[in-house]
């Protein structure tokens, strides 16, 4: 689309502004407008996101010496479960798909929404009333669930905290994960735009597509486990309680069946991510698109069938336990090929460093610390030794924040301009990264030495040996959240008062930047003809500077 | 590996430097290829950028080669634990009970204590029983865990190679007292706990009443 094009569509109302047939707050939250409902997530996500970052400020604050220092151990059990299900639940699983996914997916495959408008709204509020179900549990009489976000049997039947209500909680997410992937991968089928073929999607849709068929398959597990705990709880049929007869490993194999594929769920939308990023900002076309896509689908097939290795130590059999580190071994190739694919998009590229670039380059080198130590703990006889300490804290969190969270801050500056028209300060940001980056390091890396040390996970109390690490690690832990408050402030400051942002601002060859900033209501005011790959940047290689 | 009396040291710690000395070579390879690049590449020095669309060899070496590295991880991972697993037919036993928030362990005969005392150089096999919920015996020394879980018969075994005292820690989440379940695996030479085995036997009569008491008291 041609440069005149855009400036005579400037003109038309953007989704922010339009007026519909309600007005004020409930013009958003019975919008079923796939933008405005990314917007709903985004706020209520950044919400839980504090929320979560303020729980792990005071886990490591408790843990900055041995002993007591702010809290006891009860409320420390409660503080670190409530940070697991929050960070989890409510902002790494909705994160990339709720909220780009929904404001960009029908975007990027050049439709005006996505296939169920409403069931994508109901989506939404069965995310809000999840989410205050959660909030609700911690109030009510017995107290904030200590059971560390697992919910192991038999000590969550056994302890008087309210684990009921967060386990209902954790369930009505669920299905607000099952009702959007659902709704994704009906979009992908059916809304493309004429020439969009498969082969011509962005690769972010490919893992959104992959993550959409995880969210629908392996997510209805968790409902059946949350039955089974009820029917074992209300009739005495003993399922899962030893007292009962039942078997708590069975209850285990059932959390991981689908909290493994959960992993996935956080991680595939991330690095979808990622391969839309790096190519804007090399201004050349992806390294291996196919092999990309393919090791998304390849990731969601063979990561459903690894979730025992989170229990190499509970006494399986030896058949089970090398069937499981074999295939823990394997789900890393398709994410190496990922790796090395984005390596060499920056070969021969023409490299700007902006803010989301840098995010996305640092997710390469976080993740891969991730995928490596990853696989320090798929080998059977290191597994032993490294399982439940605080290596798997820092492998988590490596992937996990290092990983996808990293993607989401590449996300917010990477789509900002176009969500709401406006640029953010680049220098801060930029100077925001660098604290991240150094904050997040600092703060997980020595986990890693103290694990192999021998420090468990979940402790509240610490052997004097173990001292200097957690002191290093609560010190990242400052210039983390330091970091994090400069990003987010420099973001809303950019919302306030930015400079105006044109409607390709990172000059990117995907469908969103050829529409306005923000989008109309419509998105498209004519469907888009597709006739190319999503990244051709060929007008660069011959010379044209758009 | 070879075949070597000290526990699982140099199984566990052997894994690890192997896949930490592959995973360090591909970091630095990955990381410094992409500085490279950053700089090399960068807007300035070149502002015309090259479409290069994939390289199938490319692709099939970096699938290939790292498949044969992962399949040789898997392969010392599993000869590590085959020796974890098979535990030999001499092993003195001893009956682990884990219990919120403490350890107990009895002896062939009857013997009860809160530390565990085992003689240098002989394989111990514990037997792992769970009073109450899941724990998991940690033995960070030896590269020892086993999970204790109710109603199920895990064991372990290992052989200590130095006389001294290792903490015994709980790994898995067991509630409010958790992070302080330690107790210790005292490691004495033979003739030091064949006498003190006997005398604990001569007094044993008492041992179990103690116990009883203090299991009572932990409720
Ligand atoms: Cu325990």
């Amino acid at each position: 689309m041609s440069n005149h094009a855009l400036a005579s569509q400037s003109a038309r109302t953007d989704f922010m502004r339009a007026a519909g047939s309600r007005k004020g707050i409930l013009s958003w939250i019975l919008s079923t407008d796939h933008k405005r409902i990314g917007i709903l997530y985004m706020i209520a996500m950044g919400i839980f996101f504090a929320v979560g970052v303020l729980f792990g400020l005071l886990i490591r604050l408790e843990l900055i010496a041995p002993g007591k220092t702010i809290m006891e151990a009860q409320t420390y059990n409660s503080v670190f479960t409530l940070h697991g299900i929050i960070m989890i639940f409510l902002f790494i699983i909705p994160g990339l798909p709720a909220v780009f996914g929904n404001f960009f997916l029908p975007i990027l495959i050049g439709a005006r929404d996505v296939s169920f408008p409403r069931l994508n709204l109901l989506s939404w509020w069965l995310f809000v009333a999840g989410g205050l179900m959660a909030i609700v549990s911690v109030f009510l009489p017995g107290g904030p669930a200590d059971t560390g976000w697992t919910f192991y049997i038999p000590y969550s039947v056994r302890t008087s905290t309210n684990v009921i209500p967060a386990l209902l909680a954790a369930f009505t997410l669920g299905f607000s994960s099952i009702l959007t992937g659902i709704n994704f991968v009906t979009t992908v089928h059916r809304l493309r735009a004429p020439g969009m073929t498969w082969f011509r999607m962005p690769l972010f849709i490919w893992s959104l597509y992959a993550t959409g068929w995880v969210q629908v398959l392996a997510t209805p597990i968790v409902g059946i486990t949350l039955l089974l705990v009820v029917v074992e709880r209300a009739l005495g049929v003993g399922i899962f309680d030893p007292a009962l007869g039942g078997d708590p490993i069975l209850y285990q194999h059932l959390f991981w069946i689908y909290s493994h594929p959960a992993v996935y769920i956080m991680i595939l939308p991330a690095m979808g991510l990622i391969s839309e990023v790096i190519p804007v900002f090399a201004r050349r076309t992806i390294f291996g698109y196919s092999f990309i896509a393919f090791s998304s689908i390849a990731i969601a097939l063979l990561g459903s069938l690894v979730w025992a290795h989170h229990m190499f130590t509970v006494g399986m059999s030896d058949t089970a336990q090398w069937i499981f580190s074999l295939l823990t071994f394997l789900v890393s190739i398709p994410s190496a090929i990922k790796v090395f694919n984005w390596v060499s998009t920056l070969y021969k590229g023409s490299i700007e460093l902006e803010p989301p670039m840098l995010f996305a380059l640092a997710f390469i080198f976080q993740f891969s610390i991730g995928g490596f130590t990853g696989l320090m703990q798929g080998a059977l006889a290191l597994n032993m030794h490294l399982h439940d300490t605080s290596f798997i804290v820092a492998h988590f969190h490596y992937v996990m924040f290092g990983g996808t969270g990293f993607g989401i801050f590449a996300a917010m500056h990477y789509w900002f301009p176009k969500m709401f028209g406006k640029m953010y300060n680049k220098a801060r940001a930029n100077v925001s990264f660098i604290l991240i980056f150094i904050g997040f390091n600092v703060l997980y890396f020595p986990l890693f030495i103290a694990g192999y040390m021998g420090m468990p996970r979940r402790y509240y109390d610490y052997l004097p040996e173990f001292q200097s690490l957690h002191f290093i690690s609560t010190i990242g832990s400052w210039i983390l959240v330091l970091g994090l408050i400069m990003m987010v402030a420099n973001l809303l400051m950019g919302l306030r008062n930015g400079s105006r942002a044109s409607s390709n601002p990172w000059g990117g060859t995907t469908l969103e930047w050829t529409i306005q900033s923000p989008p109309t209501v419509e998105n498209f005011e004519t469907i888009p003809v597709v006739a190319t790959g999503p990244y051709d940047y060929s007008r660069y290689e011959r010379g044209e500077h758009a | 590996m070879l075949s070597s009396d000290s526990g699982f040291i140099k199984d566990v710690d052997g894994v690890f430097l192997f896949i930490l000395a592959i995973s360090l070579v591909l970091l630095i390879l990955i990381t410094l290829l992409m500085v490279y690049f950053v700089i090399r590449y960068s807007r300035k020095r070149n502002p015309r950028p090259s479409n290069i669309e994939g390289n199938v060899p490319l692709e099939i070496l970096w699938t290939v080669i790292p498949t044969i590295l992962v399949i040789g991880m898997f392969y010392y991972g599993w000869i590590g634990y085959e020796r974890m697993k098979n535990i030999p037919a001499d092993a003195i036993v001893i009956e682990v009970t884990a219990r919120m928030w403490e350890w107990e362990f009895v002896y062939p005969n009857g013997v009860k204590t809160d530390t565990l005392y085992v003689p240098l150089g002989k394989a111990i096999q514990t037997n792992l029983i769970s009073a109450d919920v899941n724990h998991s015996f940690f033995v960070p020394a030896f590269r020892l865990k086993k999970d204790v879980i109710p109603n199920k018969k895990n064991q372990a075994w290992f052989r200590a190679d130095e006389v001294g005292a290792y903490d015994i820690a709980c790994a898995e989440y067991c509630g409010l007292k958790h992070s302080y379940m330690y107790s210790k695996v005292v490691v004495m030479a033979e003739e030091d706990f064949d006498s003190w085995y006997a005398q604990m036997y001569g007094t044993s009569q008492a041992a179990p009443a103690d116990t009883a008491a203090k299991r009572t008291e932990g409720r």
